[in-house]
């Protein structure tokens, strides 16, 4: 009984904390501009006309959506060697967090796609532009503008998850925070700090995205 | 050295699904009871009542649920509990679903129209009357696809609590795979397995969500 709770470590902690944070604000962004650009092209695909691709895009979606991501990231680490890929742990983080994320917003794209009404391609197609522009300069911008909200969502959530990348040894902000207790003594505490910097993170994060889309929508589209 | 045959393996994961599928439904039915009274917080028409219920939400939906478990973990024997990984991660589940959970179910509360409130009291109900007969099983219907989809979430988010130690599906496929040297084997039936327990739920909720559509 009487337990002390003592900061006295965080002195000494604070460059360890902010580069694990800088670690997780590297990965997150990484996959998630990975994983819009991936998505968008999942979504055409499960528009598409073949339905082999549809299909293909359909299981992968269900798989990645219907397993947890550390048995994802387990399989990809450990599981692939052998076959003879062998990953670094940020590659295997990465390529992970990527598809993870994909499946997810492939789903959010598509549903925006779907959103945007059919007379806009139909006079777009009537004013001469090739089918590829269309859809790169009208169907997409509205679609991107519907979905924002939900992309920024899914984005925090992957960045909120990818603490447990920390299990595969990358150094970032849960895996600083494992070895600091483990130093410290202090595992209430490095938690509790860690916790408040995720917190703040993801607050942060959310207002960027916010302030960021609304900024460059809004202007964007025309 | 001990051989493990391919039935060894899938009868050690399938065996161990047992304790996955407990804990989800352990941590379902509690995070419905606090998720519940989180909920009655949050529409409650106390400016500081709604304050501290948005607050939890956004505290358990703004944090990594690995960072939850931890403070529990460590945080609780400090307080003299002591305290082993099923109950930490019963406990870190079921806050944490209550949170999602309420905020699902104050969308529903939302969605009711506000005539369904004036008419509860032109009948006479008093408030509580008012929830529970008129207002909840309508909001409830509206969000049964998404409360099945967060039991999805749920189930998949049982496999953290495989870090801090609870001898779950994960856990033992990382011991399984330590003793085969068959990641592959092992990951892949372990995915599968999870797999079969969420597909199932994942159509019901696509047609749950259909359904409502439809009226």
């Amino acid at each position: 009984m009487g337990y002390v709770l003592d900061f006295g470590w965080l002195g000494d902690a604070v460059s360890l904390i902010a580069s694990g944070a800088a670690m997780t604000l590297f990965l997150i962004a990484v996959s998630a501009v990975a994983g819009i650009v991936l998505s968008v092209l999942g979504a055409a695909g499960r528009r598409s006309r073949h339905a082999w691709l549809r299909n293909a895009i359909a299981g992968y979606v269900e798989l990645i959506r219907n397993t947890p991501f550390l048995v994802q990231l387990f399989f990809i680490f450990f599981g692939l060697p052998s076959l003879g890929i062998r990953l670094d742990p940020v590659v295997a983080a990465i390529l992970a967090m990527t598809l993870n994320m994909t499946a997810y917003t492939t789903e959010i794209v598509g549903a925006g796609l779907d959103a945007v009404p059919k007379g806009q391609r139909e006079a777009a197609l009537a004013l001469g532009l090739r089918p590829r522009l269309v859809f790169i300069k009208i169907v997409l911008p509205q679609a991107l503008k519907v979905i924002y909200p939900a992309l920024t969502s899914q984005i925090i959530i992957m960045m909120l998850e990818s603490a447990v990348v920390s299990q595969i040894a990358v150094r970032e902000l849960t895996y600083e925070a494992d070895l600091l207790q483990a130093r410290t003594f202090r595992a209430f505490e490095t938690y509790f700090v860690v916790t408040l910097v995720y917190l703040a993170m993801s607050i942060g994060l959310r207002r960027l995205l916010v302030a960021s889309g609304n900024r460059f929508l809004s202007g964007g589209v025309s | 050295m001990i051989e493990f045959t391919l039935w060894d393996i899938i009868r050690n994961l399938l065996l161990a699904a047992r304790w996955t599928i407990l804990l989800s439904a352990v941590a379902f039915a509690g995070g419905t009871i606090v998720g519940l009274l989180i909920l009655f917080m949050r529409i409650s028409k106390r400016r500081w009542v709604q304050r501290f219920a948005e607050y939890y939400i956004g505290l358990f939906q703004g944090t990594p649920l690995l960072m939850q478990l931890f403070l529990l973990f460590f945080g609780l024997p400090l307080l003299g509990l002591r305290i082993e990984p099923w109950t930490a991660a019963v406990l870190g589940l079921t806050l944490c679903a209550s949170a999602f959970l309420a905020e699902i179910w104050r969308g529903g509360v939302q969605a009711v129209p506000v005539g369904q409130w004036d008419a509860g009291s032109s009948l006479g109900l008093h408030y509580l009357k008012q929830l529970r007969l008129i207002i909840l099983p309508q909001a409830f219907a509206m969000t049964r696809a998404p409360t099945v989809g967060f039991l999805v979430q749920l189930i998949k988010s049982t496999a953290l609590t495989s870090i801090i130690g609870f001898e779950e599906l994960v856990r033992t496929s990382n011991a399984i795979n330590n003793a085969t040297f068959e990641p592959f084997k092992v990951y892949g039936f372990v995915a599968l397995i999870y797999f079969a327990l969420c597909f199932p739920l994942t159509r019901y909720a696509k047609i749950l969500e259909l359904r409502a559509l439809k009226h």
